[in-house]
């Protein structure tokens, strides 16, 4: 349910409240109506035309590592 | 295209003309269509005949003949229109057979209305496809819709080749043992088209793989003529084409995610829309299945060739009593790669 | 694709695989509900439960809001479709959704319905700008997390005030169907369904946050773990879960860090507050009526309510005769013990929920996991505890 995918914002549109979002090597812009403090180079996760959330890089790194840690850890 | 050649006064307006229902009428703007656009960029000696059909001598061997109808939105994508694709197109369904493509014939429903510059622009594309490919349109038709009753322009080309001797492909000879073979990238063409879909428009690099596939495949059965069976998996894309083979081969298939070949920008459209690449739709790839020995021979052979640089071998035909197609994930785990259901829709759960 | 591929390697699934069967106490099994389609899927496209030990598995919940919409309400909308002669736009996952008497939005389309499939609320405006002089009803479905954009399309549409747009209101809630699953007798007095842990929802957690589930974990004393949907997160949060279940503990963890916070995203939140409340009652297909889960317009903005502006009735509750949906969706039975599965229903020809979306539990099993059938018929007659 509720397919979205994290992008990063290569450029925004104040005025109209939209950012252009790059995935991979397809971009498409998105209605940043949802979300506050977006700023160029941020990763955003994407759903139905929308940004809905910013994606925290320090976290991911933290779940990568504990992912990491599981074949070690007893 | 089978006017008498008259003088006309005034030219065909192929900038800022369109077509009305007296294009279709049997009439002298019909005759003016067909010498001042058809006959012009088709151009070729068994065209210029002029005859309602076209008459050409049959060398000895096995004919095959093959019929696709073209209805495509948009009309023109980056990488190709529904000129180009109608040649292809028809051109890959009767090589998938090892033959030799000899003939085109293409048939026109124009709706009322239709720019006679994108009609010029699409006739254009499609001589050139055809000249490329060296499979000349022989014969045509055209009709003219109401406006309303079409979607522009729909295209039907037939074409006829020659399959050599000693050659038997068919999607009924796959058999346990055998090596499942693709000549590239997965769902290029579908993606694109997506891409240029109203509603849906993000910008990618990909284009469509829209291209004929029968040199490669002379050249393939040259060194390997005992190939099982060859298909183009265009509509269903790879998925759909290989559950067909499997169910009339009476045979299950064990695939391998990681050796199928998706470019970046197609798996992520695909992410961002909700499909998966093995469902997406192509227009310049084949599907080789044979045995593993025949395999070792194509392979080079086909990445030596120009639509086939990414050619790989992707599982393999197991024996299965329910006809599944199975995959190893790339993740390592399981899964069955079943026929397509419904239309590839974008979704957003 | 950052945040994605990282998170679906091969090599940290064997290792998590390995870290998984160390944990598992062999003497007791793990049913664990992911409540999300998301979920399911990932677990089917990915192949998830053949890395599992076998007294770990996975029970699909409700959680495809296509797949829980009931026939009543496509119905409904077929009516505006034919009778209201309006122009319906909504998300491609719901054409072919079947209606009463074998219909669909898309056999709807098929026979001259103006019906539009849109990918987000935007296009669904600017349908309505570009068409004046008719009516233009957006479909709206989904959980928590497609229901702000719903919110940000009607306080655009009274801003430039759009007359011919109006939306037809089907946001449901999560937390009411976890909550109705647990209630359920199976699960609460008869114990014939053990659901020892939760997978929390990723996306609608974003927008809610993690707090709504402390209720859950402490009320129905089981664990709950924030999953994203790639298919590292969910082996990971199977780890966590087991965890939990080991120490006797039942809290709400979150795996899903990098996107969910407790609190959630609360600009989005004040949004839907703004336009939408909750309703009394709704009925989810396979559910049934389930108090207080699903969001209706607020007063304030009825005229873009399609309700309001078209007078749409409730229609009845239907289900399909011997469908087992209702049981599957709280784990009680399997797909394949379901007697239609795979004979009258299947995802071409969906007559339950479960077999309607891709997400469905059905569906999924039938697309991606059919050749397990054999040993999963024998795995279904095990005790629970």
């Amino acid at each position: 349910m509720c397919l979205a995918i994290p992008a990063k914002v290569v450029a925004i549109d104040e005025l109209a409240d939209n950012a252009t979002v790059e995935l991979g090597e397809v971009r498409k812009a998105v209605s940043l109506a949802l979300v506050e403090n977006v700023t160029v180079g941020d990763f955003v996760l994407i759903h139905v035309g929308y940004a809905l959330n910013k994606v925290s890089e320090e976290e991911a790194q933290r779940t990568l590592e504990l992912f990491a840690q599981a074949g070690v850890t007893p | 295209m089978n006017a008498q050649v008259k003088p006309f006064t005034l030219r065909l307006d192929t900038r800022k003309g369109k077509v009305d229902m007296t294009h279709g009428s049997g009439g002298r703007a019909m005759a003016q269509l067909i010498q001042e656009l058809f006959l012009k960029h088709f151009d070729n000696e068994l065209l210029r005949q002029a005859n309602d059909q076209a008459s050409f001598d049959v060398h000895a061997g096995r004919m095959v003949m093959s019929v696709d109808g073209h209805v495509i939105s948009p009309l023109f994508f980056p990488g190709g229109d529904i000129g180009s694709l109608a040649v292809h197109g028809t051109i890959n369904d009767v090589a998938m057979s090892g033959a030799r493509p000899t003939y085109l014939s293409a048939g026109f429903i124009l709706e009322e209305g239709f720019p006679l510059a994108d009609l010029e622009r699409i006739v254009i594309s499609m001589s050139r496809a055809a000249n490329e490919a060296g499979v000349p349109v022989v014969t045509g038709d055209t009709k003219v819709v109401e406006k309303g009753k079409g979607d522009g322009v729909f295209i039907t080309t037939t074409g006829i080749g020659v399959v050599p001797q000693g050659i038997d492909i068919s999607g009924d000879r796959a058999v346990p043992g055998d090596l499942i073979i693709v000549s590239g990238s997965m769902g290029d063409h579908g993606v694109t088209i997506m891409s240029s879909r109203e509603n849906l428009e993000f910008e990618t690099s990909i284009t469509s793989d829209s291209a004929a596939l029968h040199t490669l495949v002379e050249q393939m059965v040259a060194v390997a003529p005992d190939i099982h069976s060859l298909r183009d998996p265009t509509r269903g894309g790879l998925a759909t084409t290989l559950n067909e083979l499997a169910q009339q081969s009476q045979v299950g298939m064990q695939l391998s995610e990681a050796e199928i070949p998706v470019k970046p920008a197609v798996a992520s459209a695909c992410e961002l829309l909700g499909l998966d690449p093995l469902y997406v739709a192509n227009e310049g790839k084949l599907i080789c299945i044979c045995s593993e020995a025949d395999a070792e021979r194509l392979l080079p052979v086909m990445r030596a060739h120009p639509l086939g640089g990414e050619s790989a071998v992707i599982g393999r035909v197991i024996e299965d009593p329910h006809h599944f197609v199975q995959m190893e994930t790339l993740f390592g785990g399981s899964r069955v790669v079943d026929w397509l259901t419904g239309e590839q829709l974008p979704r957003i759960c | 694709m950052k945040y994605v591929d990282e998170f679906r390697q091969h090599k940290l699934a064997k290792q998590l695989a390995a870290a998984i069967r160390d944990e598992v106490d062999t003497g007791r099994s793990y049913h664990l509900m992911e409540f999300c389609g998301g979920h399911t899927h990932a677990i089917f496209r990915y192949g998830v439960q053949d890395l599992m030990p076998g007294n770990v598995r996975f029970i699909h919940g409700p959680g495809c809001p296509v797949c829980v919409l009931p026939v009543g309400r496509i119905d409904n909308a077929i009516h505006l479709v034919e009778a209201e002669d309006v122009i319906l736009c909504t998300y491609g996952d719901l054409l072919r959704v079947p209606a009463s008497g074998r219909n669909s939005l898309i056999k709807v389309k098929a026979a001259g319905g103006d019906v539009r499939m849109v990918y987000s609320t935007q296009d669904a405006l600017n349908i309505a700008r570009e068409n004046p002089d008719r009516q233009v009803v957006f479909l709206a479905i989904g959980f928590e997390t497609t229901t702000p954009p719903s919110a940000v399309a009607l306080q655009q549409a009274r801003r430039e005030g759009l007359k011919n747009f109006s939306l037809f209101c089907n946001h449901v809630l999560t937390p009411a169907a976890i909550q109705n699953i647990l209630e359920s007798p199976e699960v609460r007095e008869i114990g014939s369904v053990a659901i020892h842990g939760f997978f929390g929802p990723s996306h609608v957690s974003s927008v809610i946050g993690s707090r709504p589930y402390e209720f859950f974990a402490e009320e129905f004393q089981r664990p709950v773990v924030i999953a994203g949907f790639e298919p590292l997160d969910v082996m990971q949060s199977v780890l966590m879960l087991i965890r939990q279940l080991n120490q006797g503990r039942y809290e709400v963890e979150n795996e899903y860090t990098r996107v969910v916070t407790r609190e959630g995203n609360q600009k989005a939140q004040r949004l839907v507050a703004e336009v939408f409340e909750l309703r009394r009652s709704f009925e989810w297909r396979g559910l049934g009526l389930v108090p207080y889960s699903a969001l209706k317009i607020k007063a304030d903005y009825q005229e873009y309510d399609a309700e309001q502006r078209f007078q749409i009735p409730v229609s009845p509750a239907k289900e399909v005769k011997g469908c087992e949906c209702p049981a599957i969706l709280r784990g009680a039975k399997r797909p394949t013990d379901c007697k239609l599965f795979g004979v009258v229903c299947t995802p071409d020809n969906p007559m339950g929920s479960c077999m309607v979306s891709s997400e469905g539990a059905c569906a999924a099993y039938w697309s991606y996991g059919r050749f397990r059938q054999p040993e999963a018929k024998s795995a279904s007659t095990e005790v629970a505890i």
